[in-house]
C-alpha cells in the first residue's frame, strides 16, 4: 500500500494522533474500511463526545478487546476472521482484526483473548503469511501466556493427510504456553461454513463472557473506496457472461488448458492482478445421474436439509460435492457398507492411504466399490455442501476492462472404468460463449504487482500458475512500469502446452517482458542429447541463479505461482541454493534471508 | 536501367559463407522458428523451414504460434544408396522426422516434421550414414540427378559416377555446415574463408543439373537449367550434349514467368564436363538477375539476352567451342515397372510409389516392408526422378524372397495398377509446403480413382497417360511436361494444362484456368471419348490432342522490362 502522508489529526489532542496511527499500522484494507465504518457510524450517534474503545490506552486495551488474528492463503481464513470480527463488534465488544504477518509479536504476551484463524497449505504448511508468527509461537522465544484465553479456528482440505495441521500445532502449544483454551480447536474442511458458523457462535458467546467491560455501542456505517459498492459476494455470486472459452493447448497435449473471457460488466466487480476468481460450478449432470442411479433415488424427490428444500437433483447438482471426497463422509459410508476395507483405511495410522483414496476416488467411485443403502435426506445431509473454487486472474483490468481472464486446467481422468472430472473445470469447459457462470472476486492483498514500477519483477508460474503473470505483465505494460520483467515458466512440451505462447512472443518484442526462461520437461528426451533427466522451472533458477540473486539484491520481487505440494517446495529449495552459491550464505542464514523476503512482501505465493 | 539487389542477396552477402545467425536461432527455445533471414540460410544446409498448415488457424486461437518444423532433404547425386544408407535413413524417419522417408521428383529423400530442437541431431545423424545435406537447397547447384534406367546397367553407372563428381566439383566451400551442425572446428577468421566458385553471395537462384541417357529421358533433362545428355556408341561414353535454360517455375497470371525447356547448344567430351558445369554456372552468377528473384533462374538470362549472346560467352570463357551437337532420341520420360535384367546380368526391381511416400499406412506397410528388403537386399537402392524406387543389383536367386517381401508389404501394385496411376506425380504441396495454393499428394489418391472410373469407361485403363499434379505454379512435379497437369489455384481448384508428350520435350498448354474438379473431369471426358476413339496405335494422348487441334495455341510470352546490367 502506498504511504500517505502524514495527517495532522486537528481536531485531535496532542497523543491520539500517535495512538491512532500506531494503531492503524498493519491494518489491511478490508479492516482500516471497517474502522472508518465504525467511526463513522459512532459519530452518527446524537450525543456529547466521548471516549470509545477503539481508542483504549495501550494496557487497558489488551484487556478490553478481541484480538483475531488471521493466516490466510486463498482467502477463506480472512473472510471467516472478517465475519468473526463482524460479530463481535455487533455484540458491542472491541475488537481488532489483523493479519498474522502484520501482528507485532511482542505484543502476545499482554493478550488477554485471543483467536486464531489459520489455514493449513500442501502438505501442512502454513500460509505465507503466517510462517512469521507460526515459527515464533512455536519457537523457543515464545513467551508464556498464563493469562491468556484463546481459540483457534484451522482451515484446511481433508483430501489432504496433514489435514489442518498448523490449526492443530497452534492450539496445543497455546495450551502448552500456559494459555486456556476457550474453544475446541474447530476444523474447517473446504465446506468451511458447516464448522466455521458453530465455531464462530462458540467463539462469540466466549468472548461475551470474557469481557467485562460494555463498551459504546455503534453501527458500522458501510464506506467504500468506489461510489458503487459491489454488492456480489461470496454467497450472492455475479452471473458473468462468458465470452471466450478457447482451449490453449494443442490438440495433441495431453492436458487440456481453457482460457477463458468473462465479462463483468454492469457488476461494479473490480479486482487486480494476482487477486482470485471464485466460481461456482454446477456438477454435471451425468454425474448426477450416475449417483441417483446407483443409489436407486429419485431425482425428483424433495429434500429438506439445513432449512432448504431443493429436488434431490438440484441438491446434487448445485448444492452438494459429488467431486471431491471427504473424511466424514467415507465414515458414514464405511458404516453403511459394513466394508472392512474402508473402516481399516480410518484408522489413525493409514492416513496415508486415505489420502490415497482421497486423491483418487470421487463420490461416485465410493457408490459403485463398496455399495451400500443411503436414502434421499442421508445422503444429502452426509455429504459437503459444494464449495466454489478459486483461480488466479490471468488480466489487468487496465488491458482488458469490464472482463476478467481465467486460465483453467480441466482435469479429466479415466478410472475404475468410468471419466472422471474436476467439478469447475469441467463446469467451465463445457460452457458455450453466452453461458453465464457465478463469480465472486476474492483479493490476495499479498499477490501484488510492486507498488512502484520501477521494481523488478521475477514471476516463477509453471503450468497454469502462470495465469496472475499474464495478469502481471499486462498491469505492467498498461502502467508504462519501467521496472525489468522475468518469466519463468514450464511444462511438458514446448510445441503443445507453451501457455500464451504468441502473447509471451509478442511481449518479448514489445518490450513489456524482458526475460523469458523456460522448462520443457518432457522435451529433452532425446536420444542424441545426454541430458535425459527432466528439467523444471527449478533446474532453470539454479542454473541462472547469478542473475536472480543480482536481480533480489537488486531490489526485484520474486513471486511464485502453481502447485503447492512439489513445485512451490522445489523452486524454494533452489533459492536456498541460489543464495547459498552465490551470497555465499549457509543453508540456515538463506532460508533466513527468504524469511525476510516474505516478510518484506518480495517473495510472495500463490500456491494450491 | 538498374535496381538495386534484392533482400536476399544482402542477407546472403552478411551471412559469413552461410553462417548467419542460424546457432542462436537453433537455441531459442521461445520459438520453434528461426528468424525470417536465417531460414534463407538455412536452405544452402538443405532444410527448408515449414509449418504444419491444416492446424494454424487452430493454433493460432489456442495463442500457440504455427507448429513449426523443418523439412530436410539429401544430397543424392543420381539417387544411389545402400541398403546400410536406407536403414539409416529409415531410423531417421521414425525417431525424428514424421515416420516417412519422401522420394522427391528429384531423386532424392526429405524428411518433414523435424522440430527444431531435433534438426542438428537429425543432420548430424544423417551425415552419419555418409551422406550430406549440404546444398541440397538454395542458391546453388543442387542435387546432380541422372537417369535410373536399369536397363543400361554399365552406362548407368558412368551416369551416376558423373553426377557424384558434378555434384562435389560444385559444391559450397564453405565449413559453415560442419561448424553449425557436426560440430566441426570453428573457422576463427571467416574473412579468410572464400568461396572460388560462387563468391560471397553464391548463385542469383537454385541451379539444377540433370543428366540424361537416351532413349530414357526419365529425369527431364529439358526440365534443368543445366542438362547433359549422354551419348554413348558401342558402350563407350563419347560426351554430353548440352542443353541450357530449362526451368519450370511460373508464376499465375504473370505473362513475364513461364516454363522453358532447355536449348541444346553443343556437345562436350567428358573430361571437359567439369570446366563445362562450372562456366556455365559461373555466366549465371555474373549476369543472372539479383534484384527479383522470379526472374533470376538461368532460362530468364538467356531470355533476357539471348541464346546466342549466352553461348559466345560461355564459349569465351571456355576459351574454346563447343562442338556441334550429337544425334539423340528420347522415347519416354516415365519409368519402366517390374523386373529387368541390366546388361550386367543383375536384375533390378522397379516399384512404384504413390507421389513417392514411403510410409505406413493401413494396408500400405512400405515403409516396414523395404526395411524388411533392405535387411536383405544386397545390392543398391536406386530412386527415379518419377519418384519411384528402384531394388538394383539383385542376383537371380534373390528376386524370389524380394518378390515375396514386396507382395507381402503391398509394394505389388505396379502389377496391376492402371495407365495413369503408374504415371502420376505429385509435388508435397498442403500441409507443409508453404508456398502451396491448392492440394496435390493428398489429393492424389482421390483424383486418380475418379480418372480411373473416367478412363475405364472408355476402355483405357492400361493407357499410359502422364499425369502431373502440382499444388502452385513453381513446378516441384514437372506439370508443364504433364500429358496431364492440373497446377494447383486455390483449394480445391487447378489449371488444367494438356498436351505435353511423353518424352519430356514439349510443354503442354493451358487449357482451362481456375476450374474445380467436377469442370477438370466434364472438360476432359469427350477428351479421353475422342482419344479412344480416334487414336493411332500408339500414339499418347497428349500427341493425339495436338494432332487433332483440340487445344489452344500458346500466350505470347512477355519478357519484363527491367533487365538487370
Amino acid at each position: 500500500m502506498p504511504a500517505l502522508p502524514a495527517p495532522s489529526f486537528a481536531p485531535l489532542p496532542g497523543d491520539a494522533s500517535a495512538d491512532i496511527l500506531r494503531l492503524l499500522e498493519g491494518l489491511d484494507a478490508p479492516t482500516l474500511w471497517w474502522v472508518s465504518g465504525y467511526a463513522a457510524a459512532l459519530a452518527h450517534s446524537a450525543g456529547p463526545p466521548r471516549t470509545v474503545a477503539l481508542l483504549p490506552q495501550r494496557d487497558a486495551g489488551a484487556q478490553e478487546r478481541v484480538t483475531i488474528i488471521y493466516g490466510s492463503q486463498t482467502g477463506n481464513a480472512r473472510r471467516v476472521a472478517e465475519r468473526l470480527a463482524q460479530a463481535v463488534e455487533r455484540a458491542g465488544l472491541a475488537v481488532r482484526l489483523i493479519r498474522a504477518d502484520a501482528y507485532p509479536q511482542r505484543e502476545l504476551k499482554t493478550e488477554r483473548l485471543l483467536y486464531i484463524v489459520i489455514s493449513t497449505q500442501g502438505e501442512g504448511d502454513p500460509p505465507d503469511d503466517a510462517r512469521g508468527l507460526v515459527d515464533f509461537i512455536a519457537g523457543k522465544r515464545a513467551p508464556t501466556l498464563p493469562d491468556l484465553k484463546f481459540a483457534v479456528l484451522g482451515l484446511g482440505d481433508s483430501s489432504y493427510p496433514l489435514f489442518c495441521a498448523i490449526g492443530r500445532r497452534l492450539d496445543a502449544r497455546l495450551v502448552e504456553l500456559g494459555a486456556q483454551r476457550m474453544v475446541a480447536a474447530g476444523e474447517a474442511d473446504v465446506d468451511v461454513e458447516t464448522i466455521a458458523e458453530p465455531w464462530i457462535d462458540a467463539a462469540l458467546a466466549q468472548a461475551r463472557d470474557a469481557l467485562t467491560t460494555a463498551l459504546p455501542r455503534a453501527n458500522v456505517t458501510p464506506l467504500h473506496p468506489h461510489a458503487a459498492p459491489a454488492e456480489w459476494s461470496r454467497e450472492n455470486p455475479f452471473a458473468a457472461e462468458l465470452l471466450v472459452n478457447q482451449r490453449i493447448t494443442a490438440r495433441d497435449s495431453s492436458r487440456a488448458v481453457h482460457h477463458f473471457e468473462l465479462s463483468l460488466e454492469g457488476s461494479g466487480l473490480t479486482y487486480e492482478p494476482g487477486d482470485a476468481l471464485g466460481v461456482w460450478p454446477t456438477n454435471a449432470s451425468a454425474l448426477v445421474d450416475s449417483v441417483i442411479q446407483a443409489l436407486r433415488l429419485d431425482g425428483d424427490e424433495p429434500v429438506a436439509c439445513a432449512g432448504e428444500t431443493h429436488s434431490v437433483r438440484t441438491w446434487l447438482g448445485s448444492r452438494r460435492e459429488l467431486t471431491k471426497l471427504s473424511r466424514p463422509f467415507i465414515a458414514a459410508h464405511a458404516a453403511r457398507s459394513r466394508a472392512d476395507d474402508l473402516n481399516r483405511l480410518l484408522a489413525p495410522d493409514r492416513s496415508t492411504d486415505l489420502a490415497g483414496l482421497l486423491a483418487s476416488h470421487q463420490v461416485i467411485d465410493l457408490l459403485h466399490a463398496f455399495p451400500a443403502a443411503w436414502t434421499a435426506g442421508e445422503l444429502v445431509a452426509a455429504l459437503r455442501p459444494l464449495a466454489p473454487r478459486l483461480y488466479s486472474i490471468a488480466s489487468s483490468r487496465k488491458a482488458v476492462g469490464d472482463e476478467v481472464h481465467l486460465t483453467v486446467a480441466d482435469i479429466g481422468w479415466d478410472a475404475f472404468g468410468i471419466s472422471h472430472a474436476g467439478a469447475a473445470s469441467s463446469f467451465l469447459a463445457s460452457r458455450g460463449d453466452g453461458a453465464r457462470v457465478p463469480v465472486f472476486v476474492e483479493p490476495n492483498e499479498r499477490f501484488r504487482v510492486p507498488a512502484d514500477g520501477s521494481t523488478d519483477v521475477i514471476m516463477i508460474g509453471p503450468g497454469t500458475g502462470v495465469a496472475p503473470f499474464r495478469g502481471f505483465v499486462q498491469e505492467r505494460r498498461e502502467t508504462a512500469a519501467r521496472g525489468r520483467n522475468w518469466l519463468l515458466f514450464g511444462n511438458r512440451h514446448s510445441q503443445s502446452d507453451f501457455l500464451y505462447q504468441t502473447e509471451w512472443q509478442a511481449a518479448l518484442r514489445d518490450g513489456s517482458l524482458h526475460r523469458l526462461d523456460l522448462a520443457f520437461s518432457r522435451d529433452e528426451a532425446i536420444a542424441q542429447i545426454p541430458r535425459t533427466r527432466k528439467t523444471y522451472v527449478q533446474d532453470r533458477l539454479r542454473e541462472n541463479g547469478r542473475s536472480l540473486f543480482e536481480w533480489l539484491d537488486n531490489g526485484a520481487h520474486l513471486y511464485v505461482c502453481g502447485d503447492a505440494t512439489r513445485m512451490a517446495k522445489d523452486v524454494h529449495a533452489a533459492l536456498v541454493d541460489v543464495f547459498s552459491t552465490h551470497g555465499g550464505l549457509d543453508g540456515e542464514s538463506a532460508e533466513a534471508r527468504l524469511s525476510d523476503l516474505i516478510q518484506q512482501g518480495r517473495y510472495a505465493r500463490d500456491v494450491y | 536501367m538498374t535496381v538495386s539487389p534484392s533482400h536476399l542477396e544482402s542477407v546472403k552477402a552478411a551471412s559469413h559463407f552461410l553462417r548467419g545467425g542460424i546457432v542462436e536461432g537453433l537455441a531459442d527455445p521461445v520459438t520453434g522458428a528461426i528468424d525470417d533471414d536465417d531460414g534463407k540460410l538455412l536452405k544452402f544446409h538443405g532444410s527448408y523451414q515449414q509449418d504444419d498448415r491444416d492446424l494454424r488457424e487452430e493454433r493460432r486461437q489456442q495463442k500457440l504460434e504455427p507448429a513449426f518444423s523443418f523439412m530436410i532433404r539429401a544430397r543424392l547425386p543420381g539417387g544411389v544408396l545402400t541398403p546400410a544408407q536406407w536403414l539409416g535413413f529409415d531410423a531417421i524417419a521414425r525417431e525424428h522426422a514424421n515416420g516417412t522417408l519422401r522420394i522427391t521428383s528429384r531423386q532424392t529423400f526429405q524428411w518433414h516434421g523435424v522440430i527444431k530442437r531435433k534438426l542438428k541431431p537429425t543432420i548430424a545423424a544423417i551425415n552419419a550414414t555418409l551422406i550430406d545435406t549440404l546444398a541440397a537447397c538454395g542458391d546453388v547447384n543442387r542435387t546432380v540427378v541422372s537417369s535410373a534406367n536399369p536397363l543400361q546397367s554399365s552406362a548407368h553407372r558412368m551416369a551416376s559416377d558423373w553426377a557424384a563428381r558434378l555434384s562435389e566439383h560444385l559444391l559450397p566451400n564453405t565449413r559453415a555446415y560442419h561448424e553449425i551442425w557436426l560440430d566441426g572446428e570453428k573457422v576463427v577468421d571467416t574473412a579468410q574463408e572464400s568461396e572460388p566458385l560462387y563468391g560471397p553471395t553464391y548463385l542469383p537462384r537454385k541451379f539444377k543439373i540433370g543428366l540424361a541417357i537416351p532413349p530414357t529421358n526419365d529425369i527431364d533433362v529439358f526440365a534443368q537449367d543445366l542438362g547433359l545428355i549422354a551419348i554413348i556408341e558401342n558402350g563407350q561414353l563419347l560426351g554430353f550434349n548440352v542443353a541450357v535454360g530449362g526451368g519450370m517455375g511460373a508464376t499465375h497470371g504473370d505473362p513475364t514467368t513461364w516454363p522453358r525447356l532447355g536449348d541444346v547448344i553443343g556437345f562436350v567430351p567428358p573430361d571437359r564436363l567439369l570446366e563445362l558445369a562450372t562456366t556455365v554456372i559461373t555466366v549465371q552468377r555474373d549476369f543472372g538477375n539479383r534484384a527479383e528473384r522470379q526472374y533470376a533462374r538461368l532460362k530468364y538470362t538467356i531470355e533476357h539476352r539471348g541464346l546466342a549472346w549466352f553461348t559466345a560467352e560461355l564459349e569465351r570463357r571456355l576459351g574454346f567451342p563447343l562442338e556441334p551437337a550429337r544425334p539423340f532420341a528420347f522415347d519416354t520420360n516415365g519409368d519402366r515397372y517390374g523386373w529387368i535384367q541390366g546388361d550386367d546380368g543383375h536384375w533390378h526391381l522397379t516399384l512404384h510409389i504413390a507421389a513417392g511416400r514411403v510410409a505406413d499406412t493401413p494396408g500400405q506397410p512400405w515403409l516396414t516392408g523395404l526395411r524388411e528388403i533392405a535387411r536383405m537386399h544386397r545390392g543398391e537402392f536406386r530412386l527415379t526422378c518419377n519418384q519411384n524406387l528402384i531394388i538394383a543389383g539383385v542376383a537371380s536367386d534373390q528376386r524370389a524372397r524380394i518378390d515375396a517381401l514386396v507382395a507381402h508389404h503391398a509394394l505389388d501394385g505396379y502389377l496391376t495398377q492402371s495407365g495413369i496411376r503408374r504415371h502420376a506425380l505429385a509435388c508435397v504441396a498442403l500441409p507443409t509446403c508453404g508456398l502451396a495454393m491448392a492440394e496435390a499428394e493428398r489429393y492424389l489418391p482421390d483424383v486418380l480413382s475418379k480418372l480411373e472410373a473416367q478412363l475405364a469407361r472408355h476402355g483405357l485403363t492400361d493407357a499410359p497417360i502422364g499425369l502431373r499434379l502440382s499444388g502452385c505454379p513453381n513446378g516441384c512435379s514437372r506439370p508443364y511436361l504433364g500429358e496431364i497437369a492440373l497446377v494447383g489455384r486455390a483449394p480445391g481448384r487447378y489449371d488444367l494444362r494438356l498436351g505435353a508428350d511423353f518424352s519430356g520435350q514439349r510443354l503442354n498448354r493451358l487449357l482451362r484456368q481456375n476450374i474445380d474438379e467436377a469442370t477438370i473431369l466434364e472438360t476432359l471426358e469427350p477428351l479421353f471419348g475422342r482419344y479412344a476413339r480416334e487414336r493411332t496405335t500408339g500414339e499418347a494422348f497428349g500427341d493425339f490432342l495436338l494432332r487433332s487441334d483440340l487445344l489452344p495455341s500458346e500466350a505470347p510470352r512477355t519478357i519484363p522490362a527491367t533487365v538487370i546490367a
